[in-house]
């Protein structure tokens, strides 16, 4: 079955066709264009393809496109405060080479965004634990788990 | 420590130029192209080890509407030119008795040989039609006992994975029998032998494999994204698989995620996508590789088996080794699938060894292929540092006492192995004085013992190694920078390089910005598309730095010697007088005097009446870089401090340090970033990977919840120290990328060995996982 649905993604409407059965993330990728979101197992383990749902991280392979119609859709694309812009987390990735082939990286920006927002206390520990649900093969997590660390002193000291 | 002063550029921690790109999903991985009228490609695989295909239906899949076409080996098979890579050599290989290359079959050649073994293609308007489909495809195997790892080739001696060849050896290195070295072992103080097995590992980049391939008819052009370490190889290659005129083929490598040797050779299921694509003609197709296909069909390493033998003196001075590699190449390696040849050369490692025998053979089996994997011959280091623990142990003497007393001292360099490696600027005993001291070697013991006193289990291990860097040899051995001076003033640059996570954006620049005097955002990188790419092999072997650096650095230089001499002319002073900086060249102590770039450049395009007598125009020019030697060798010492969990056998690696040396560092962020992804993936391979089998040959981890990467609690803080001693290579620059996950393996197994041998457990075989260790611990009668 096919039917048209719409979706809010980054603050824009999309009318898109989507078959029941298509995936969120190949919808937000194939149909609106926004390949920032990767697929990398298709069994919601490895993290890439998270998105936030109403500011919740999702895992966007293991939903239905028709699921997330009435729900605000965040990816990475969206999730600075302006185009051309970093957020604190992108920021930190760059300045503690939290990311190599870039592959995982929009996952672990959802990721890590929506979880500093939520925690801002997390201890270290919390914060690799957060993390466990982004797998990524290039950095061996040092980069990621620094830039987790500066993210959250910039956020606990009020920096946007 | 020693080496040259930081540059403005080089030996920098500048943050990465490709970063804001990837941080906001701007990125361009092959999936995430759409071309219109695109069609879609899923393979249907075998789920059978190894057997005769009686039968295959396509008709019902066929009906499927959406479907465009299936393709069987009887469609594309016969359509394969030549099956060969230029990474392998300058010729085709299948002469070589020795080499004997598996068989030019793109899709099942009438029987299957592993389970992922792709034996139908189908075509469809999208991939979940095309999934659909590739289930209706019936499939009748006759199923024959398969041949599964080393232990299943040695059992079955006279069965063949691929009959055509006639034998089941894939490459072989016989055994040398010389009077001397066997009556030196005879007389020896002491001989211990211990076999050493790796576990069998994939090398799982987060973006799977893919590629586009697109045919179009009328114009008689072919044009390939994919996911490659190597356009080059691409395009050669689907020249070479289609018999296709290679000046009409272009082939676009974008942003990749990661490959780590998976990406490096085009495979088997990737030349099905040519011939496929090729065949339907004036529709793209494109095939995305989903995460089961990439772990039981994209490559896998490390199912190795090493036995050393090795003659000590009582003092633990090593007398010489024998050294047996023994391989499961899988049914479709990439070439042979050995690497036990550069094993064995490496085997003697940083120490001085009077002689080393080796010997190997490489089996096939009913399993996925071999292809590269960071550090592809890395088990010469795996073997030889847990031997010589092992070896201590029995001595009684500590093995970083044992490691000193043969390591090679910077007095003995330039040094030759017994192997005929030439080393000439390394550092093992430094890198192994600073990282116990990193470590604090008295502390950490004191630490152990009073673990010990509590009842845990506390181990510390050291490992060391050498990294032959920059491989140059074949395709591998050069590369080349082609750099111009826009009419701009901006800096455009083509390299042979293909980037799948390597900071290349950012690291090249800075040589050529130190090298041109450019300001470094002036520059522009453009690599991985065939049409603008200099040829070259692409990103592996460790060798961007030195290779590619060295292009760049030539390059910079050239160009740089040309602005000068326009600008010398223009302001009437002597090019010995000015200086460059940011883009703009000044006469110094007068820096009023100044011409930026961009005028330059306008003269060198614009304004011939203001060149130098006889000076050609433009501002362009090229180097192809070869180092000297066909390696540049660089080194590094690991030291991990570990707790064993007695209960659960879980280990948990408290600290985990570091010292290495890779000459002169472009920039140490990315020096360091590319440590800690190696030593990880070497910490997974030893705790946590497992590519398991089943007698049957059914691989058991065909999904992330099976195949363990390891997560971000699981890998500790790393501890860094560079020791920096310049290489003969341009710039003093060595290679580093693959050490990591070299050299790692052997340290945490060694901590492990300290933390459980007061025990009785002495380990010798990968993984060393919770339920393996457990194990280790029942078999020495500990209570569990």
């Amino acid at each position: 079955m096919s039917r048209n649905i719409t979706l809010k993604i980054n603050g824009a409407l999309h009318d898109v066709d989507v078959d029941d059965r298509m995936l969120l993330s190949d919808a937000i990728r194939e149909k609106v264009g926004l390949t920032g979101t990767h697929v990398g197992c298709e069994h919601g383990v490895c993290g890439a393809c998270t998105v936030l749902i109403d500011g919740a991280a999702v895992r966007s392979c293991l939903m239905f496109t028709c699921q997330a119609q009435g729900h605000e859709i965040t990816t990475v694309e969206g999730i600075a405060p302006a185009p051309g812009e970093l957020n604190v987390v992108q920021q930190a990735m760059q300045d503690n080479h939290g990311l190599q082939c870039g592959f995982c990286t929009p996952g672990v920006v959802t990721s890590l965004t929506s979880y500093l927002r939520d925690f801002p206390n997390a201890s270290d520990d919390d914060l690799r634990e957060a993390i466990s649900g982004n797998l990524c093969r290039c950095t061996g997590y040092m980069g990621i788990i620094n830039a987790a660390r500066q993210a959250q002193k910039e956020m606990q000291g009020g920096v946007k | 420590m020693s080496g040259q002063a930081a540059g403005r550029y080089v030996g920098q921690s500048i943050k990465r130029k490709e970063d804001p790109r990837l941080l906001t999903g701007q990125g361009r991985y092959v999936d995430d192209i759409q071309l219109p009228n695109m069609a879609h490609i899923a393979f249907v695989r075998s789920n059978i080890a190894r057997g005769k295909i009686t039968n295959i239906d396509i008709s019902e899949a066929l009906r499927v509407p959406g479907v465009i076409a299936i393709y069987t080996g009887d469609d594309l098979n016969p359509l394969v030119k030549e099956y060969w890579h230029t990474m392998g050599g300058p010729r085709p290989p299948i002469d070589d008795p020795l080499n004997a290359y598996p068989p030019g079959s793109v899709l099942a050649p009438g029987d299957v040989r592993f389970v992922g073994d792709q034996i139908a293609i189908v075509i469809a308007e999208s991939r979940y039609i095309a999934e659909d489909a590739a289930e209706l495809v019936v499939v009748d195997i006759d199923v024959m006992d398969p041949i599964v790892g080393i232990e299943g080739a040695l059992a079955m001696p006279n069965e063949f994975v691929h009959h055509e060849l006639g034998k089941n050896v894939a490459a072989h290195m016989p055994h040398l029998d010389v009077p001397q070295v066997d009556e030196m072992f005879a007389n020896a103080p002491h001989v211990f032998t211990r076999r050493f097995k790796q576990a069998r590992a994939s090398n799982v980049p987060m973006e799977p494999r893919g590629l586009i391939v697109k045919h179009d008819r009328g114009a008689n052009e072919i044009t390939i994204w994919s996911a490659t370490q190597s356009a080059h190889e691409v395009k050669s290659f689907a020249s070479r698989i289609l018999g296709f005129p290679a000046q009409r083929i272009r082939a676009i490598a974008g942003d990749v995620g990661g490959g780590f040797g998976q990406k490096m050779m085009v495979t088997r299921d990737e030349a099905a996508v040519m011939i496929a694509g090729y065949l339907l003609g004036d529709r793209p197709v494109k095939w995305i590789e989903d995460r089961r296909e990439n772990l039981i069909a994209a490559n896998q390493a490390r199912e190795e088996w090493i036995d050393v033998t090795m003659a000590v003196t009582s003092e633990g001075d090593i007398m010489g080794c024998r050294v047996n590699f023994l391989e499961d190449v899988g049914a479709y390696p990439a070439a042979s699938g050995s690497t036990a040849s550069m094993a064995a050369g490496m085997f003697p490692g940083p120490y001085k060894i009077p002689v080393v025998l080796p010997e190997g053979t490489a089996y096939f089996s009913n399993t996925c292929g071999k292809h590269a994997y960071r550090g592809p011959w890395m088990m010469e280091t795996v073997a030889r540092e847990q031997m010589v623990d092992h070896v201590a142990y029995e001595l009684g003497i500590d093995p970083i006492e044992m490691r000193r007393r043969n390591i090679i001292h910077a007095s003995d360099l330039p040094y030759t192995t017994c192997t005929t490696m030439v080393y000439d600027v390394v550092t093992p005993e430094e890198t192994l004085d600073q990282a116990l001291e990193i470590l604090n070697l008295d502390q950490a013991r004191a630490m152990q013992a009073n673990a010990r006193e509590e009842g845990r289990l506390v181990g510390i291990g050291v490992a060391t190694y050498i990294e032959p860097s920059a491989i140059a040899f074949g395709i591998l051995s050069s590369d080349q920078a082609n750099i111009r001076i826009d009419d701009n003033g901006k800096v455009i640059v083509a390299l042979s390089s293909g980037s799948h996570g390597h900071s290349i954006e950012t690291t090249m620049p800075q040589v050529i910005a130190e090298h041109l005097g450019c300001d470094i955002d002036d520059i522009i990188i453009m690599q991985g598309d065939t049409s603008s790419a200099p040829v070259g092999p692409g990103t592996g072997g460790s060798r961007t730095a030195v290779v590619v650096g060295g292009a760049c650095q030539t390059a910079a230089g050239r160009l740089k010697s040309k602005v000068l001499e326009i600008a010398a002319h223009a302001l009437e002073a002597n090019v010995d007088d000015l200086e460059v900086n940011g883009s703009v060249v000044s006469v110094k102590g007068t820096p009023a005097k100044q011409m930026p770039f961009a005028q330059i450049a306008a003269i060198a395009y614009m304004m011939p009446e203001m060149l130098p007598e006889g000076m050609e125009m433009g501002l362009e020019v090229s180097a192809r870089y070869k180092p000297a030697g066909q390696f540049t060798f660089s080194n590094a010492t690991h030291a991990c401090v570990v707790e064993v969990d007695p209960k659960t056998g879980m280990t948990k690696i408290l600290r985990y340090i570091v010292s290495e040396d890779c000459g002169t560092m472009i920039n140490p962020m990315v020096v360091e970033g590319q440590i800690a992804g190696g030593v990880a993936q070497g910490i997974g391979g030893v705790l946590f990977e497992h590519m398991v089998y089943d007698a049957d040959g059914n691989p058991l981890a065909t999904t992330f919840l099976d195949y363990l990467l390891p997560t971000a609690p699981e890998i500790p803080d790393i501890e860094y120290g560079h020791v920096e001693t310049q290489s003969a290579s341009l710039g003093g620059y060595k290679g580093m990328g693959e050490g990591g996950a070299m050299v790692s393996p052997p340290t945490v197994a060694n901590a492990i060995h300290d933390a459980l041998r007061h025990l009785g457990v002495h380990p010798t075989d990968f993984p060393l996982g919770p339920s393996q260790v457990r194990d280790l611990l029942v078999q020495a009668g500990q209570p569990v």
